[in-house]
């Protein structure tokens, strides 16, 4: 199925969890990533069993912070 | 990697910096990058849900939003600024181990001297930041 990561089209399995999306864009840090599918944040905790479906819109979002 | 940014952005976020002081101030940029040059073509101002003069954390959900507008306008997320009320315009310790993304551009706008404001941008990757050249250009 297709979906778009980033805004970029990619060809993923059928049924591909938010877990292994990440795996499989070689997202580092994953831990300080948030997700958001088609404009809403996914929680963490589900990350696992979320699973996308064809045409969804995903952004990988790092948090972005520090100090001075 | 050179790093270009519009004179009017550049204004924009250096007025609302000074109208947080001392609090910090932080945003998004986003552009095109082509020939080595990173091109920010627009700037997002977000709010610093820490509130405090010595730390900032971009609210996720104005970076979800900000996001999404670069898509729309087909403009690539390059980084973000943040501002330093009373230090210099250098990466700190804390700036450097929260860079997680080693593909953006880190702008610091040093307020320290605030007759003679300072920004540099900052590529930060294994626990390094290197200054990038930054240029100011009219527009």
């Amino acid at each position: 199925m297709k979906i778009t990561v980033g805004g970029e089209t990619r060809e993923v399995k059928d049924g591909i969890t938010i877990r292994e999306l990440i795996k499989e864009e070689n997202v580092e840090t994953p831990e300080y990533v948030s997700v958001s599918v088609n404009e809403e944040f996914a929680q963490k905790a589900d990350f696992d069993t979320f699973q996308l479906k064809e045409g969804d819109r995903v952004e990988f979002l790092y948090f972005m912070g520090g100090g001075c | 990697m050179k790093v270009t940014i519009r004179k009017s952005d550049y204004e924009r976020i250096l007025e609302h910096a000074r109208r947080e002081a001392p609090l910090e101030a932080c945003g998004l940029i986003a552009g095109q990058d082509h020939d080595g040059i990173r091109e920010i073509r627009k700037v997002y101002i977000l709010t610093n849900i820490d509130h405090t003069s010595e730390h900032f954390s971009l609210d996720p959900g104005e970076q979800l939003a900000a996001v999404m507008d670069m898509r729309k306008a087909g403009l690539k997320p390059l980084g973000n600024w943040h501002s330093h009320p009373a230090s210099p315009s250098r990466s700190s310790e804390e700036d450097i181990r929260l860079a997680f993304d080693h593909t953006a551009s880190y702008l610091i706008l040093s307020l320290m001297d605030d007759a003679h404001p300072v920004l540099h941008s900052f590529h930060v990757e294994k626990g390094v930041s290197e200054a990038e050249e930054l240029e100011i250009v009219q527009g």
